[in-house]
């Protein structure tokens, strides 16, 4: 019986391949790809041919994950977790550099970024989206990207608001979507995703806008605290409410994940929606070779910065995501895989991806390119938003409170709780997640 | 000879040898695995991620404070006994039994159509029921035929759909069982009640049904584990949304484990998950036990 074990087991070990060899000079390299976002593949396909040129008897193995983003970065979690499915170069969100720096799967940058000259052109603000806790850093940033409403100029010249739209407070973009509303009754007026169905969307395209121009914050930094119980936060859900119950947004039911589709590729282009709030990548479907060609968006499209509340300094609201490239901790080659990331970085590539994916330059060299500026009418004024944008909390409780928050918006906006319930039972919710004393009262 | 007999008795279970050592590695394995992972608090990523801590039963007191986790078990045992022991198996023995009686044409159609939605692959059959019940989808033109106004069904009523859903997809494996177990039954036994007097109800009760009872025990212990593990299509049809609204355990599970990256609180679930399908299993086995004549 032992010995039939034993046989099995050396049939079955037999089976799996066996260890390459240790002159392998292989770089594998994991990011997203999807129907809508490709630009990112084709940057790799281009630093592919142009390092397999450079350096004889190296393959560049791409390995593109077709997912959306949150299971983007479970299938890339799922890699990492195991040194042998661990890819040498991967695309990293930003949120997520230092809960992974602290799991171990990035590999630190340091030294290797003092002996690479462009270095020095990315901006400041940037680089520190890939430093960890310890200060060090772990990843190079890609392109970054900010918020603001994006409206229809057809829908609002219709209704006779005068133009260029500018709200200077919550108060005005209820006004503005009330006369839209009278004239327009087929319209949505003004479109801002809430509740479980449209994930992150919810959060960084809505609700943070509202809550972080009320004076008050998600987390408390110096304290590293979960700020409860804010009159801001409050705030930020009546305003929701409102717009929701006097029938300003999409009816609940609309705010499935898909319905970002609807918005870029069905309601602004058909003038049926007044306003969103959105990212600066909103160009970048509407584009040549976008998802949504609509060659008629520059003049048809406008861009306004979200206000703050009743317009205090600095009077505009934005948010900022954005992704990095890392290399993995355990790769066998970690010289040959950072040279890769310099090449996939490089002027000429992080200029041609930064263009096709309508981000935001980190690199002053391509800020600075007539190519990047002339890449589509909005440009300058999304950019411009940098000066004001946040980031979000970026610790491993951070999704579990982005629930809490959809959930109190989605609680809101069918009806089902009033604002103050629903702020109660998001304090709730963030003490039974994070503790209580990792909570303060503000 | 002791010796020789004992040989001969040991290589009497060679042949079975390579299913054992199968089922060991790719079931009991990940079963124990996710047993053990739910007593730490493994992570996705963060500090926890590779070396995780032994936290004991912590995992298990936490699901008993969330309040997800009873509505989760209810939708659950609702989806179960909604889908597969009311709706894939009565309507699957039905549909078996009709379809003796019908004409060829219309019992091969319906055949047919019935095991196309099983063919599917899950992905595809989600999607399918998606574009069915969603806002602009199939039911609601339909039903706007007839003027009847515009429900949305995955977000007002997304149990019933996705029941109605796992119905319409699993449907076909309880007919195909019922097809054969009819066709096991003796026509001497229907006919000599039939000479007696019985109606076909009466037949269907007392001769028909006790004679298969032995393939609806087995059919409802496979529907029901099956219907226990149905993840893909509920997630592609309402991501156990709207407010947790049809987030059965196997949702649940995989909302902890990968999007907030609690491996060990995920598997804690899972974990339940398989001791739920342990008690429906245990409860059909005493039935199928019981029963024999």
């Amino acid at each position: 019986m032992v010995s039939l074990l034993a046989a099995a087991v050396l049939v079955l070990t037999a089976c799996t391949p066996a260890d390459p060899a240790s002159g392998n000079r292989t770089i594998k390299v994991a990011y997203q790809k999807t129907d809508s976002f490709t630009a990112l593949d084709t940057m790799f396909q281009d630093a592919k041919r142009e390092f397999e040129a450079a350096n004889q008897g190296v393959r560049v193995e791409l390995q593109p994950i077709q997912a959306n983003d949150d299971d983007y970065g479970t299938k890339l979690a799922l890699a990492l977790r195991s040194p042998s499915t661990a890819p040498d170069v991967f695309y990293e969100d930003t949120f997520k550099v230092r809960s992974d720096v602290d799991a171990g799967y990035l590999l630190n940058l340091d030294s290797r970024l003092q002996g690479w000259g462009d270095w020095t052109r990315f901006d400041a603000g940037a680089k520190e989206a890939g430093k960890a806790n310890d200060g060090g850093t772990y990843a190079v940033p890609l392109g970054t990207d900010t918020r603001a409403i994006w409206y229809n100029r057809k829908v609002f010249e219709a209704a006779g608001v005068a133009l260029p739209w500018r709200p200077s407070s919550w108060q005005d973009i209820l006004d503005t979507a009330r006369k839209i509303k009278t004239s327009e009754p087929d319209v949505i007026p003004f479109n801002m995703y809430a509740g479980k169905g449209t994930g992150e969307g919810t959060v960084m395209q809505g609700f943070y806008e509202l809550l972080y121009g009320t004076g008050t914050s998600l987390y408390d930094q110096d304290s590293k605290k979960w700020v409860v119980g804010s009159a801001g936060f409050k705030d930020s859900l009546t305003f929701l409410e409102t717009l929701y119950k006097d029938n300003l947004a999409v009816p609940p039911a609309e705010l499935d994940p898909n319905v970002w589709k609807k918005v870029f590729g069905g309601w602004f282009p058909k003038a049926k929606l007044g306003a969103t709030v959105e990212g600066s990548y909103a160009p970048s479907f509407w584009q040549k070779g976008g998802s949504y060609e609509w060659p008629g968006y520059g003049e048809d499209m406008g861009v306004a910065p979200f206000p703050t509340q009743n317009g205090a300094a600095p009077g505009a609201v934005s948010m900022s995501g954005g992704w990095t490239l890392a290399v993995g901790a355990e790769t066998k080659q970690p010289d040959l895989a950072f040279n890769f990331l310099t090449t996939a970085l490089n002027a000429k590539n992080s200029l041609a991806f930064t263009v096709a994916s309508s981000q935001i330059a980190v690199r002053t060299d391509v800020a600075a390119d007539p190519g990047y500026q002339s890449a589509n009418p909005f440009v300058k004024d999304v950019s411009g938003l940098v000066a004001v944008t946040r980031f979000r909390p970026a610790t491993s409780d951070y999704p579990r409170i982005s629930a809490a928050v959809q959930e109190a918006t989605e609680a809101v906006i069918t009806g089902s709780r009033t604002p103050e319930q629903a702020a109660a039972d998001y304090d709730t919710a963030v003490a039974g997640i994070v503790g209580g004393d990792k909570t303060i009262r503000k | 000879m002791p010796a020789n007999h004992r040989t001969r008795h040991v290589l009497r279970y060679l042949p079975v040898l390579p299913a054992v050592v199968l089922l060991l590695v790719f079931l009991a394995g990940p079963v124990l695995w996710a047993f053990h992972a739910s007593l730490t608090n493994a992570g996705l990523t963060g500090r926890h991620a590779r070396n995780p801590e032994w936290v004991g039963l912590d995992n298990y007191q936490r699901l008993l404070q969330d309040p997800v986790f009873p509505l989760s078990l209810a939708l659950t045992v609702l989806f179960v006994a909604g889908s597969a022991i009311l709706g894939q198996n009565v309507l699957g023995l039905a549909l078996a039994v009709l379809m003796r009686r019908a004409r060829p044409v219309v019992s091969a159609t319906v055949g047919t159509a019935v095991v196309a939605a099983w063919v599917l692959p899950e992905i595809v059959a989600g999607f399918a029921a998606y574009a069915f019940f969603s806002r602009d989808g199939t039911l609601n033109q339909l039903l706007g035929r007839f003027g009847l106004g515009e429900t949305d069904w995955l977000y007002a009523l997304p149990m019933v759909a996705v029941v109605v859903a796992n119905v319409w997809r699993g449907t076909a494996f309880s007919m195909l069982v019922y097809r054969a177990a009819l066709n096991g039954v003796p026509a001497e036994l229907t006919e000599a009640a039939q000479m007696d007097g019985a109606g076909a109800w009466q037949r269907l009760a007392f001769i028909t049904l006790p004679v298969i009872r032995g393939s609806i025990a087995t059919n409802l212990m496979l529907v029901t584990l099956q219907t226990l593990a149905v993840f893909t299509l509920i997630w592609v049809m309402t991501a156990g949304g709207p407010a947790n609204a049809s987030t059965t355990l196997p949702v649940l599970a995989y909302q902890e484990a990968f999007k907030f990256g609690d491996i060990g609180y995920g598997t804690a679930v899972a974990s339940i998950l398989i001791l739920v399908g342990g008690v429906f299993g245990a409860a059909y086995l005493r039935l199928l036990k019981e029963q024999r004549p």
